[in-house]
């Protein structure tokens, strides 16, 4: 509205306020550096040692052995041998990306008409209110929702019970992968349709104007400009649904049931019945490997120069 | 505004509604049959009842989950909130060498999956003796949470014209009466939304608590260990308890926090 608009501008350049005050005092500045590093440090402390430091012992895991039921700390490969070569892990490997992968592109396709809508063509109002409701469903134990899915698809549950009433055949598919996409789309959804939303709102509607007057038409305006425009938000919406359903445990093991396993599957079973702790570390830094190589691609794809871009 | 409106697009709006349905469908379906009388939740309805939520409130496990829940919840929140805005500040504040890296580290933990954050963390703390303590869950879950109240905070600074700080300093303020008399009134709506947010996130989460918690099990944990057993309209009954306490908090929170469009100052 007035002068405030240049906030953003001038928070990139934060120093400057202290490039004014600093050079007064050597006592002052060195007062200035005690402060700062009072400040920045427990953060980063905090995150060393009980995020990074987990991670570094859960690597170094993979290389431990059990003997006598005993972890030791060892240097032996013998975690990843067993793993890498055999087939249900590389079963369960295959079949988490594909479903995640799967999960990440329907949520998108399906989000997108929805994300459109709230962005450009509901009121104000309706969008704020559309946009609440999506966060709370981010604070609705997953977990219950999960089960509410059973309930919903149990053979004699209310699906099939609505079913019944107009005469077509029960469907059944709990304990299917249908199911697990289903609470994987619940997890992700929301999320998905969050970001896209964002990411349509904030094209520049001059654009589209410009797209209008140069006589483009309704659907061309949204496919050749409106959403490559937002490219961005939209990847990183889909790769956000790939990172939540590739590393979720509940859909699977609740409404999949756990056939065939999934990573998460093979993890918690190691650690709970199994009591192989190394070799689900070996599961976890695979998850950690591809999960980064996915990110960082989506990544490249999403912020890749124009000229590449069909 | 828009020069090739057609007509008013009903499709479109009602496909909207599907989706909504579909994602509202689970909250509302756990809702509903927490108050049917039947054992196995079919259409249509039996009659309706309490009893589920009797069952649930005379649960003595379940009691105590709701009372760990809400101990690690609190203390999460209030650490987290605390790392959250010295995190937030130092990023409003200074530029630095490694600052990316710095602010990576500080926002990353939300996006490791859970299940992996859980085995770490159990291995990690099993080594030093802290595995199976409910301050070993806190620990957890302030890694979890911290990331969500930088980002809050982070954003309301962002709505803070840098000079006024400046301004106090050449008043002859220190940077830390500065901070306190600045800063923190500034911030303050959007800490208690932190607070109450991150409460929230500690308070549905169930694979850490149940990785690291050990027999200290949280409300999730046990919700989870029911999911596991055999059907129960009891799990409708503490589901929609858990949904209620876990959307008032977020609710309280978004009362609060003004988010970005606050004004910068009067």
């Amino acid at each position: 509205m007035n002068s405030r608009t240049v906030i953003p501008v001038t928070t990139g350049d934060a120093v400057v306020p202290t490039g004014h005050a600093a050079p007064r005092r050597t006592r002052r500045r060195a007062r200035g550096a005690r402060f700062a590093l009072g400040l920045a440090l427990p953060p980063l402390v905090w995150q060393l040692a009980f995020f990074i430091g987990p991670l570094l012992v859960l690597v170094a895991m993979t290389f431990w052995s059990v003997k006598m039921f005993r972890l030791t700390p060892d240097l032996a490969l013998g975690n990843w041998t067993h793993l890498l070569s055999s087939s249900f892990f590389w079963d369960a490997y295959l079949y988490t990306f594909w479903v995640a992968a799967l999960s990440a592109v329907l949520a998108s396709v399906l989000a997108l008409p929805v994300s459109y809508a709230l962005a450009r063509k509901v009121s104000p109002r309706l969008q704020r209110l559309a946009i609440l409701l999506l966060i709370v469903t981010f604070f609705t134990s997953y977990p219950v929702r999960t089960y509410a899915w059973q309930i919903v698809f149990s053979p004699s549950g209310i699906l099939n019970s609505l079913l019944a009433l107009i005469g077509v055949e029960p469907i059944l598919i709990l304990n299917t992968t249908s199911a697990t996409v289903v609470g994987f789309l619940t997890l992700t959804m929301p999320l998905v349709i969050l970001i896209q939303t964002f990411a349509i709102a904030s094209v520049d509607q001059r654009l589209i104007e410009a797209a209008y007057n140069l006589g483009c038409s309704h659907g061309r305006t949204l496919f050749t400009v409106l959403f490559p425009s937002a490219r961005i938000g939209l990847i990183l919406a889909g790769t956000f649904a790939f990172v939540l359903s590739f590393g979720d445990y509940i859909s699977p093991a609740l409404l999949g049931g756990s056939r065939p396993p999934t990573l998460s599957i093979l993890l918690t079973d190691q650690v709970k019945s199994g009591n192989h702790w190394p070799r689900a570390a070996v599961v976890a830094v695979t998850m950690i490997l591809t999960l980064l190589t996915v990110v960082l691609g989506m990544l490249a794809l999403a912020y890749r120069k124009k000229g590449a871009a069909a | 505004m828009n020069p090739a409106k057609p007509r008013p697009n009903l499709w479109l709006y009602g496909y909207v509604g599907v989706i909504f349905a579909f994602v509202f469908t689970p909250i509302i379906t756990t809702v509903v049959f927490a108050f049917d009388v039947n054992r196995y939740p079919s259409l249509p309805m039996g009659g309706l009842t309490l009893d589920w939520f009797r069952q649930v409130l005379a649960d003595a496990s379940l009691s105590r989950g709701v009372r760990t829940s809400l101990s690690v919840a609190l203390c999460s929140a209030v650490v987290a909130t605390a790392l959250g805005f010295a995190g937030a500040y130092v990023d409003y504040r200074y530029r630095f060498l490694g600052k990316n890296l710095y602010l990576a580290l500080l926002t990353l933990p939300p996006l490791v999956p859970v299940v992996i954050l859980g085995l770490a963390m159990l291995t990690f703390q099993s080594r030093i003796g802290l595995a199976g303590s409910v301050q070993g869950l806190i620990v957890g879950h302030i890694v979890l949470c911290a990331p969500f109240a930088l980002a809050l905070i982070r954003m309301r600074l962002a709505s803070l014209d840098p000079d006024i700080e400046a301004a106090a300093w050449n008043l002859g303020a220190t940077q830390l009466s500065t901070l306190r008399s600045v800063i923190l009134p500034f911030c303050l709506p959007t800490i208690l939304a932190c607070l109450f947010l991150t409460a929230a996130v500690s308070f549905d989460e169930f694979m850490i608590a149940w990785f690291v918690g050990g027999t200290n099990e949280t409300l999730p944990v046990r919700v989870l260990a029911m999911l596991q057993g055999q059907v129960s309209p009891r799990i409708n009954a503490v589901g929609t308890l858990v949904f209620g306490l876990s959307i008032a908090l977020v609710l309280i929170s978004q009362l609060f926090n003004p988010g970005r469009r606050g004004r910068t100052q009067n």
